[in-house]
């Protein structure tokens, strides 16, 4: 697969603030990449620097083995951004917004009014919402408004900040689909809160904190790097003591970490986590472990997957915990200083 | 996105009644006393009075508005340059300004109809008047139009913008009169000044252009400072964006 994206120890400063360090990685073309990270981590600095919309401090990048830092405007040519809030102009019409950035993209006047009419059918704007102002859009509609344009002129790379802010269920699956439909032919970059729908959509994750990389890789390979233990499920009507005894006879490692009150019914449900080393810690030896107590009446037995969730706190956890410290201390120098 | 907003068809409107109630004003004055001049000569004498007003309302929102919303930014994402946007914003501006006073050149024609076709009276309608006034309104349009553009591109608030611009067109119009009159100015070793500040009294230049004069030099004045408004401009958006 040939390279889409290469960055090589970009830094940007703000006067004394450093928001992005030394920041490596590389895209393929084609691929899909969740782009996380706390508010403030550098996220948005990276997606604008990538766009050639503004330079970096120090190091390189290059889309489409193009340099960003000597041709951003060849690079703006191959880019389609969508920034976050989106903002658009609200005095104009939809239809005559997206014709009016097909030309500013440079698409000739018999391509304009096609390929105008293709992006509004991908994001269901022909419909309803072709000839409403701009202003009297809802949010969702307004955000398939900034997709549509950022597909306009059929670029190498889409960047979206926040895509799916503000849109309903059914408009998410829309754009989730779009993506899937997207990978293969142009590389997606997409920066979202929304962890599941990253999950869902996303080849890779980069995870960015303090303006450095702490986490890079698929989601699988993420899990198995942050996530030092696997979850199981476990319902039954069972007594604790009766639950740990099995548990204990599969592996001592195994802890209960949560148990719900009995129900109308009496059923339980347990949450255990087991390490990952213990492999040989499949459902079916808890299943053959939890059945072979007669007192236990076991009902349901599952694996809880760790998710992309549970990798970005790890990942950011410790830099989270650092900040919180350094609060606490210039909170306690204060009070001392007021007393 | 000039003409999708209505606040250029309300400058315009407001700016046509205001020109059409001081050119009836002039109409009655010349209809009560005798006077030997045209009367688009004093029409175009009051040209500040609309201009002072109608120039910062068409470019407060160009650049202000658009970094304001952050629209600026999804523009500058195409491979349009800085320099393109601030002339395009210029152009379309300069475009609705010229198109407006051109509106105003038909009072005359309207007035001469009414009178009836037999009237020639050069009082009422002198073409050569006419052309000398809309040149200087075009000359000197580029340059004030330039300046609420360098206005704009410095704050992101609309009515910091429009104050700005009216501040500067404040100064560049009426400024020089009043620089004219100071007292230290009048002395003998004040002369080469006071020759430099009348080279830049907008006021004597209406005249000359309304009486058909038509100098280079203020020609090169508005339009140098046209040039040096707009770079500073396009400076201006490339740097802050």
């Amino acid at each position: 697969m040939s390279e889409s994206i290469r960055v090589e120890n970009l830094t940007k400063c703000y006067g004394s603030v450093r928001a992005i360090e030394d920041l490596s990685f590389s895209i393929n073309h084609g691929e899909v990449i969740g782009f996380l990270g706390p508010n403030g981590a550098g996220k948005s600095t990276t997606m604008r620097i990538l766009c050639g919309l503004m330079p970096a401090t120090s190091g390189r990048a290059y889309l489409g083995g193009i340099s960003i830092a000597r041709h951003p405007e060849k690079v703006r040519r191959r880019v389609g951004f969508m920034p976050e809030n989106n903002p658009l102009p609200n005095e104009m019409r939809v239809s005559e917004y997206l014709r009016f950035r097909a030309e500013l993209k440079g698409l000739s006047r018999g391509a304009r009014k096609t390929r105008v009419g293709e992006v509004m059918e991908i994001c269901n704007l022909d419909k309803k919402a072709k000839y409403k102002m701009i202003k009297t859009l809802s949010k969702g509609f307004r955000q398939r408004v900034g997709i549509a344009d950022a597909l306009l002129a059929k670029p190498d790379v889409i960047i979206m900040d926040e895509p799916t802010i503000g849109l309903d269920p059914h408009q998410i699956i829309g754009i989730r689909r779009l993506f899937n439909e997207l990978k293969g032919q142009m590389t997606v970059i997409i920066s979202s809160h929304i962890l599941p729908e990253v999950e869902a959509t996303c080849d890779r994750a980069i995870i960015i904190n303090h303006g450095s990389i702490v986490a890079l890789g698929t989601p699988m390979e993420l899990c198995r790097e942050f996530i030092s233990e696997s979850s199981y499920k476990i319902v039954a009507r069972a007594t604790s003591e009766s639950i740990r005894s099995a548990l204990n006879t599969v592996s001592p490692g195994i802890s209960v970490v949560d148990e719900s009150a009995p129900d109308a019914l009496g059923i339980v449900t347990w949450i255990i986590k087991a390490p990952v080393g213990c492999d040989r810690t499949t459902g079916h030896t808890l299943i053959e472990a939890l059945s072979a107590d007669s007192s236990i009446f076991l009902q349901e037995c599952s694996r809880e997957h760790s998710h992309l969730e549970d990798v970005f706190l790890a990942a950011t956890k410790h830099s989270w915990e650092e900040n919180y410290a350094v609060q606490r201390r210039y909170q306690k120098k204060a009070q001392t200083l007021e007393s | 996105m000039l003409f999708y907003s209505t606040t250029t068809y309300v400058v315009g409107v407001f700016f046509l009644l205001l020109m059409g109630a001081l050119f009836l004003t002039i109409v009655q004055e010349f209809s009560q006393i005798p006077q030997n001049v045209s009367l688009m000569e004093p029409f175009f004498q009051v040209f500040w009075m609309p201009v002072l007003f109608i120039v910062p309302l068409l470019t407060m929102k160009s650049i202000a508005e658009e970094r304001r919303l952050c629209t600026l930014e999804t523009l500058m994402t195409t491979s349009v340059s800085s320099w393109a946007i601030v002339l395009s914003k210029f152009l379309s501006i300069y475009f609705v300004y010229m198109l407006l006073w051109l509106l105003t050149c038909l009072f005359p024609f309207i007035l001469t109809w009414v009178l009836g076709a037999e009237v020639t009276d050069l009082r009422v309608f002198d073409s050569a008047v006419l052309l000398g006034g809309l040149s200087f309104i075009a000359i000197t349009g580029l340059f004030y139009i330039a300046l609420g553009l360098f206005a704009s591109s410095l704050t992101r608030s609309q009515l910091t913008a429009g104050i700005l611009s009216f501040s500067f067109l404040f100064a560049v119009i009426v400024g020089g009169r009043f620089l004219a009159e100071v007292p230290f100015l009048s002395g003998s070793w004040a002369g080469p000044i006071e020759g430099s500040l009348e080279y830049f009294q907008t006021f004597i230049h209406l005249e000359d252009f309304t009486r058909g004069v038509l100098d280079s030099r203020p020609f090169f004045l508005y339009v140098s400072g046209t040039l040096l408004a707009l770079g500073v401009t396009g400076l201006i958006v490339e740097a802050k964006s």
